[in-house]
């Protein structure tokens, strides 16, 4: 994954940048599934590998496949603020608690509530389906209204039929 | 792209079974993975291919424009209606208990109801997006039809 992030990083040929970007994508799909996050894994691999990637192609007959090289003047000052920014946030890793403990925050706040009594309430053996729609219901109309503004957004734009020609 | 035989014959094997797993993956969510979000991508895939590899004047007839439109509209609409469904009968906004006379079976059909509208939503707009790409043609920029 990390190889692949570096090699997107130096691309200047869009179109392999893309197919590379789908591929990282792909890769951390599959590393969800071994943290066994299989839900998180399914949207990775359908929104993430394959719709974005069509998108972006899209984009890209829109826009041409190669870009210039700008050189920045200062490289150091951009070297030094990324390289402090990635010191302080490993820095902060290190109080965070080991993978999958269960005395960690998040495993003992509604986590056990959720696992324990959501098939009783809801009937639905799938907890991350009732816990997406039922107890964050309204999470989900958010990011459902955050998906159809976007739509609109790009429609309002980019217009859905084809222009005429202005003569 | 008409002239890949190989490609047409393949994904005219394919999408029906796009179509399908789809709809599986947006009426099994509450037992396995999967829900809403996934399958309205899914569903929207299935279209953007056959765009893609029978050309979007075919994929139009299909699939009008304005169809897609409304039904991006209708998905959160019914979202939204459950919800206040809800309040009418006594309840929360979003709250599903109170749909049936069974809290249980009223979470389920809630469930159920909210999950067909996010798949609907993300379906019409990814297809919209597709769509909006595929047929923009610059003002200043060469006719190239």
């Amino acid at each position: 994954m990390l190889a692949t992030a570096i090699v997107i990083s130096r691309m200047t040929i869009l179109f392999g940048a893309v197919m590379l970007y789908g591929i990282y994508s792909l890769l951390s799909a599959s590393l969800f599934v071994v943290l066994d996050a299989v839900d998180v894994a399914f949207t990775e691999a359908a929104v993430g590998t394959c719709i974005s990637t069509i998108l972006m192609l899209s984009a890209l007959s829109l826009t041409g496949s190669r870009i210039e090289i700008t050189h920045r003047r200062k490289p150091l000052l951009a070297l030094c603020s990324s390289v402090g920014l990635g010191a302080v946030l490993l820095w902060g890793t290190i109080d965070m608690p080991r993978y999958a403990d269960p005395g960690a925050p998040a495993n003992q706040h509604v986590a056990p509530y959720y696992l324990e009594q959501s098939s009783h309430e809801t009937g639905i053996p799938n907890v991350v389906t009732s816990v997406l729609a039922s107890y964050r219901g309204y999470d989900t109309l958010g990011e459902v209204v955050v998906i159809f503004t976007a739509g609109i957004g790009v429609i309002s734009l980019l217009g859905s039929r084809r222009r005429r020609k202005k003569d | 792209m008409k002239q890949h035989i190989v490609l047409h014959l393949i994904a005219k094997m394919l999408i029906p079974f796009i179509m399908l797993f789809a709809l599986y993956v947006q009426f099994h969510g509450d037992y396995g993975p999967g829900g809403g979000f996934q399958a309205g991508v899914i569903f929207g895939a299935g279209v953007i291919l056959y765009g893609i590899i029978l050309g979007k004047e075919m994929a139009l007839q299909v699939v009008p424009i304005k169809l897609v439109h409304t039904l991006a509209a209708v998905g959160v609409l019914l979202y939204t209606c459950v919800g206040v469904a809800g309040m009418l009968l006594g309840g929360e906004f979003l709250n599903y208990n109170v749909l049936l006379s069974d809290p249980v079976a009223g979470q389920h059909i809630g469930i159920l109801l909210i999950e067909l509208g996010v798949g609907i939503t993300v379906a019409s707009v990814m297809i919209s997006l597709f769509f909006s790409y595929s047929m923009y043609q610059h003002p200043d920029g060469p006719e190239n039809n």
